[in-house]
């Protein structure tokens, strides 16, 4: 599972794993039935304290992003949580906020951002295009 | 109550006319990580010490298991894993021998766990202790520690000197004892953010004593770093209530500080400031804000 944490922006990591999970979930990157790694694997690969998952997992199951199944994991609930246009909003404002950042350092004005989110946007759409050919080649 | 694992009470050690710790207390509490930090000379390796019966109290008590382990050291040692921090270790022996010997010991041996750890760690068991890297010695100490499956693991800066490869091992070891077992871990280091990553429970030793000690996240959110804007300006360090540590200049200030942000807020307001930005501190923040140099920085103004 895609999550990072760090260390210098005063976040609790059990908070930091909640807001990830809660944000893969909402935005369809993980799916509804889908496992969460075992604690351990987390905590391996987070190089957290264990405790910390049992927390941000138990965190999640209250707030119904996830499910324990008795004797098996715990996985992502059927009802996709619906972010409020707020949150949605922050979670992109945030981004926005740190690319302009980095704009200004790099001497680019906001227009010259503008087109640029759009170019690299017709080009993602380009490559998943010829992506989808090339399924399409492969499947025949 | 819980049943405690470790439990010290008002532990005091001198060493010649020197005291080492001044009346320490300190709980543990099955399947926690315990991050024990503060600088050299703190007390951490002496409070260690002391849970593994190789230092007596002076005055208070140490408890392990509830059990006092300078009394009962087989009742106390055969459930505990411990790596100290200069690894020492049977120079003689090959790592064979060293495993053949740490056996004997521990009932408990998990005799498939130690070789799946020496063969992650590469390590050839016929090699000499003495012909060993530092991060091999680590390895090799650690596997010596975790594989008896002990209740209790102490660590006494198991990162020091060693390579990120090696510190990812140790930590691995740390964390499958816990999710695997349930089982306690106290750890000394100086890498905060290790500690940071890694402990349920934070204490913080400072000149012999526990300058604090608690739940990390709870820890945390007592102490905030905020960014403060004077009208005025400053040579010195303003002189602000519930700061514990200012770094800046002129009219631009950092300050770490304890209490509620509407008294900080009030502070700061009285000396013609006021709060650009505030966010939990970090425990590198917290360590320097009370047992560093900052701290006496601050005092001073």
């Amino acid at each position: 599972m895609d999550i990072s944490i760090n260390l210098a922006d005063g976040v609790p990591i059990y908070r930091q794993i909640v807001n990830q999970v809660k944000y893969l979930a909402a935005s369809g990157l993980i799916k509804p039935g889908e496992e969460l790694p075992p604690i351990r694997t987390l905590a391996l690969q987070l190089k957290v304290t264990p405790n910390t998952i049992v927390k941000a997992y138990h965190e999640l199951e209250i707030s119904g992003v996830v499910q324990k199944r008795q004797g098996s994991g715990t996985f992502i609930s059927d009802a996709r949580p619906q972010l409020a246009l707020r949150q949605r909003r922050r979670v992109i404002e945030q981004r926005i906020d740190g690319l302009l950042a980095e704009a200004h350092q790099l001497n680019f004005t906001t227009d010259d951002i503008l087109r640029m989110v759009r170019e690299r946007k017709a080009a993602m759409d380009e490559s998943g295009e010829e992506a989808a050919e090339e399924k399409k080649e492969a499947g025949r | 109550m819980e049943h405690a694992v470790v439990d010290v009470n008002e532990l005091s050690r001198s060493f010649a006319d020197k005291i080492a710790l001044d009346g320490v207390s300190f709980r543990a509490t099955g399947g926690q990580v315990y991050g024990l930090v503060g600088s050299n000379g703190a007390g951490k390796t002496t409070l260690l010490k002391h849970l593994l019966g190789l230092l007596r109290a002076t005055t208070g008590s140490v408890r392990v298991f509830g059990l006092d382990p300078v009394r009962d050291p087989v009742g106390v040692l055969g459930r505990v894993g411990y790596l100290s921090e200069e690894r020492e270790l049977p120079e003689w022996m090959s790592i064979d021998e060293l495993m053949r010997y740490t056996q004997a010991y521990h009932p408990g041996w998990d005799a498939a766990y130690a070789r799946e750890l020496l063969d992650t760690f590469a390590l050839d068991p016929r090699k000499k202790i003495k012909e060993l890297s530092k991060g091999m010695r680590a390895q090799a100490g650690l596997i010596a520690a975790v594989a008896h499956r002990p209740e209790l693991l102490i660590l006494d800066e198991p990162s020091s000197g060693l390579d990120v490869v090696v510190r990812r091992d140790i930590l691995d070891a740390v964390v499958r004892a816990v999710a695997d077992d349930g089982r306690t871990v106290i750890f000394s280091s100086h890498l905060l953010d290790e500690v940071e990553r890694m402990s349920d429970h934070v204490t913080l030793m400072h000149q012999g004593r526990v300058a604090l000690s608690g739940v990390l996240d709870d820890v945390r959110r007592e102490y905030q770093r905020s960014r403060v804007r004077f009208a005025e300006h400053f040579d010195r360090p303003p002189v602000i209530e519930t700061a514990l540590m200012i770094e800046g200049g002129g009219r631009s200030w950092s300050v770490v500080h304890s209490g509620s942000l509407e008294q900080f807020r009030h502070a700061v307001a009285a000396r013609g400031g006021e709060i650009v930005e505030s966010r939990d501190a970090t425990l590198e923040e917290i360590f320097l804000a009370r047992a560093g140099r900052g701290r006496a920085q601050a005092e001073a103004a």
